[in-house]
């Protein structure tokens, strides 16, 4: 078996490198860089029960060493992911992973029953945690009762493997975390991004149209390093960590963390082939820290 | 194809107020298609900017493999290129998008060049092979101040040039408006800032016209949905299309600007 064969709950994983949700689209753009089926699994952009053209522009702005978005779940619906973008993976031999999302549960459960039917999901990850729509998304990730009955409810419809990606904005991500444990998830997947803001220096205004985004990159790696090692902690679920990642290096680290897999976004704007690129030099970068197999990793930094 | 290259810097060179002219080695000009494109560039190796600077080619050459881009000095991005010197490395992934379509001009017609500020330079190109393909030209370029102003006689050798200041210190006072309507013309291309797009748009419609649009961008190869714009035939306002990808250049009427 592989060095990198990570098996998580519904996802045999060739190698834990995941490209993150809303960073690869429905993976035709990166098609043109590489083959698909190298990637350990594709988080898919979120799929909500109708077409949704998103929040206004600009939708992006840079940070020291990261980006603001507030792109607010474009996506064209539930039935031409189902019929179009998800029989169009199915080329590929790489298990999908749908980020599902909505304004209301009834929302999340109708995406949630009918995405997991397709043969190419092999999992959900619930998304309680968008920062740029007005509701649904992170109105459901920050009060843990009411992670606790989306999670249940999507759980009874799902066919497949529920994750439920958490917000990092939150007093308490352990009790968000035990929460969606207690509502039957299968695994975790952290952090969403950060809610942020820029001023235009000129107008005095915010740059994105929204006002506020989600910041990613770089930026956030150590929040999300700390959160995933609290959380793994506390919770016997895996957990797939994301925020930041751009390297082997930054992987290794999430891993010691307390992850079993992880996800790579924003770097990937930056280098369309940053996940093959990461994926070739695991190996060698195992062997430099004495590893066999890339699990041994996880959780090594626990107290 | 799309490639990501490490591309040799030949010149970089100040040719008007915070205005550099980069011309760099690269293979991807093979893959060049049609002025108008533009490429995807790391600025530096570090993390502040992270992300690549969408900038136009405004010129290339596919028998010495390179080509050039034009670019205003502007934030810490454009300031950091700006540094950069002969023999250096950029990191640049391109060609990207779709330009302007020259087919869409016969031999023996006029097409109208339309320019605004750092819009003006993909029009270069343009200008280039249209002129080289039988068409005639007439290229109206637009600028802030005289210091602004850029590549007038690299344009009047192509064709009859107007330039407008918005300020009056160079030029026909005011925009490119003002010099278009004592013009004949068959269709337009036009690069630059939106009001400019959206006046031309308005005060054309009967025309053939192509608008390079210009917006935010992450990816800059149409995963990320940042630089989306509506299209005009769809009124439950879903139906989107892409700047980089789709675009940046669309045909008059298809998207709202």
């Amino acid at each position: 078996m592989s060095r990198l064969h990570v098996e998580l709950p519904g996802l045999s994983l060739k190698n834990p490198i995941i490209p993150a949700s809303g960073c690869f689209g429905f993976g035709r753009e990166y098609s043109q860089f590489y083959d698909l089926s190298i990637l350990g699994a594709i988080m898919i952009k979120a799929t909500t029960a109708e077409p949704r053209f998103g929040n206004p522009t600009p939708r992006v702005a840079e940070t020291s060493a990261g980006m603001l978005n507030a792109i607010g779940l474009q996506n064209p619906g539930l039935e031409k992911v189902v019929s179009e973008e998800l029989p169009w993976l199915s080329q590929y031999d790489v298990p999908i992973i749908a980020n599902v999302a909505g304004s209301l549960e009834e929302d999340y459960v109708k995406v949630a029953r009918e995405i997991s039917k397709a043969p190419n999901v092999h999992a959900l990850e619930l998304n309680i945690s968008c920062p740029n729509v007005k509701t649904g998304g992170i109105a459901f990730g920050t009060i843990p009762e009411v992670a606790m009955q989306l999670t249940r409810r999507v759980k009874e419809v799902s066919e497949v493997p529920v994750y439920v990606k958490l917000s990092p904005n939150v007093t308490n991500i352990v009790e968000m975390a035990k929460a969606v444990e207690d509502g039957g998830a299968d695994g975790i997947t952290m952090i969403n991004t950060l809610v942020g803001m820029r001023l235009n220096l000129k107008t005095g205004k915010p740059i994105l149209a929204n006002r506020t985004g989600g910041l990613s990159g770089p930026a956030v790696k150590p929040v999300a390093i700390r959160m995933v090692y609290e959380v793994s902690q506390a919770v016997n679920i895996p957990i797939i960590g994301m925020g930041g990642i751009e390297s082997a290096e930054d992987v290794i680290e999430f891993f010691y963390a307390g992850a079993s897999a992880v996800a790579v976004g924003t770097a990937n704007f930056v280098n369309p082939f940053v996940c093959p690129e990461i994926i070739e030099q695991l190996p060698e970068l195992l062997n430099q820290l004495g590893f066999e197999h890339i699990s041994e990793c996880t959780g090594r930094s626990w107290k | 194809m799309i490639r990501k290259e490490i591309c040799k810097i030949i010149s970089q060179k100040l040719i008007a107020e915070n205005i550099y002219e980069l011309t760099v080695k690269a293979e991807m000009v093979h893959d060049i298609t049609e002025p108008g494109q533009f490429v995807h560039i790391r600025v530096g190796n570090g993390l502040d900017p992270l992300l690549r600077r969408p900038i136009s080619i405004s010129s290339y050459d596919v028998t010495e493999e390179q080509f050039t881009m034009i670019y205003r000095k502007d934030g810490k991005g454009t300031s950091q290129l700006a540094s950069r010197v002969p023999g250096m490395e950029l990191d640049i992934l391109g060609p990207l998008g779709n330009g302007f379509p020259i087919n869409e001009a016969s031999i023996g017609e006029t097409a109208l060049l339309v320019g605004g500020g750092i819009g003006v330079p993909p029009l270069y190109e343009l200008a280039k092979q249209l002129t080289a393909k039988g068409v005639k030209v007439i290229n109206v370029l637009g600028f802030q101040a005289e210091s602004a102003v850029f590549y007038e006689q690299e344009f009047s050798e192509l064709g009859e040039t107007y330039v407008a200041t918005a300020d009056g210190s160079y030029g026909v006072k005011g925009f490119v408006t003002d010099v278009i309507k004592d013009l004949q013309f068959d269709c337009v291309y036009s690069c630059g800032p939106t009001p400019m797009l959206r006046a031309l748009e308005q005060q054309y419609s009967h025309k053939k016209m192509f608008l390079s649009l210009e917006e935010r961008m992450g990816c800059g190869v149409g995963a990320c949905f940042a630089c989306v714009c509506k299209k005009v035939d769809d009124p439950s306002g879903a139906s989107y299309k892409k700047v980089c990808s789709d675009g940046p250049v669309f045909r008059a009427g298809e998207v709202i600007i």
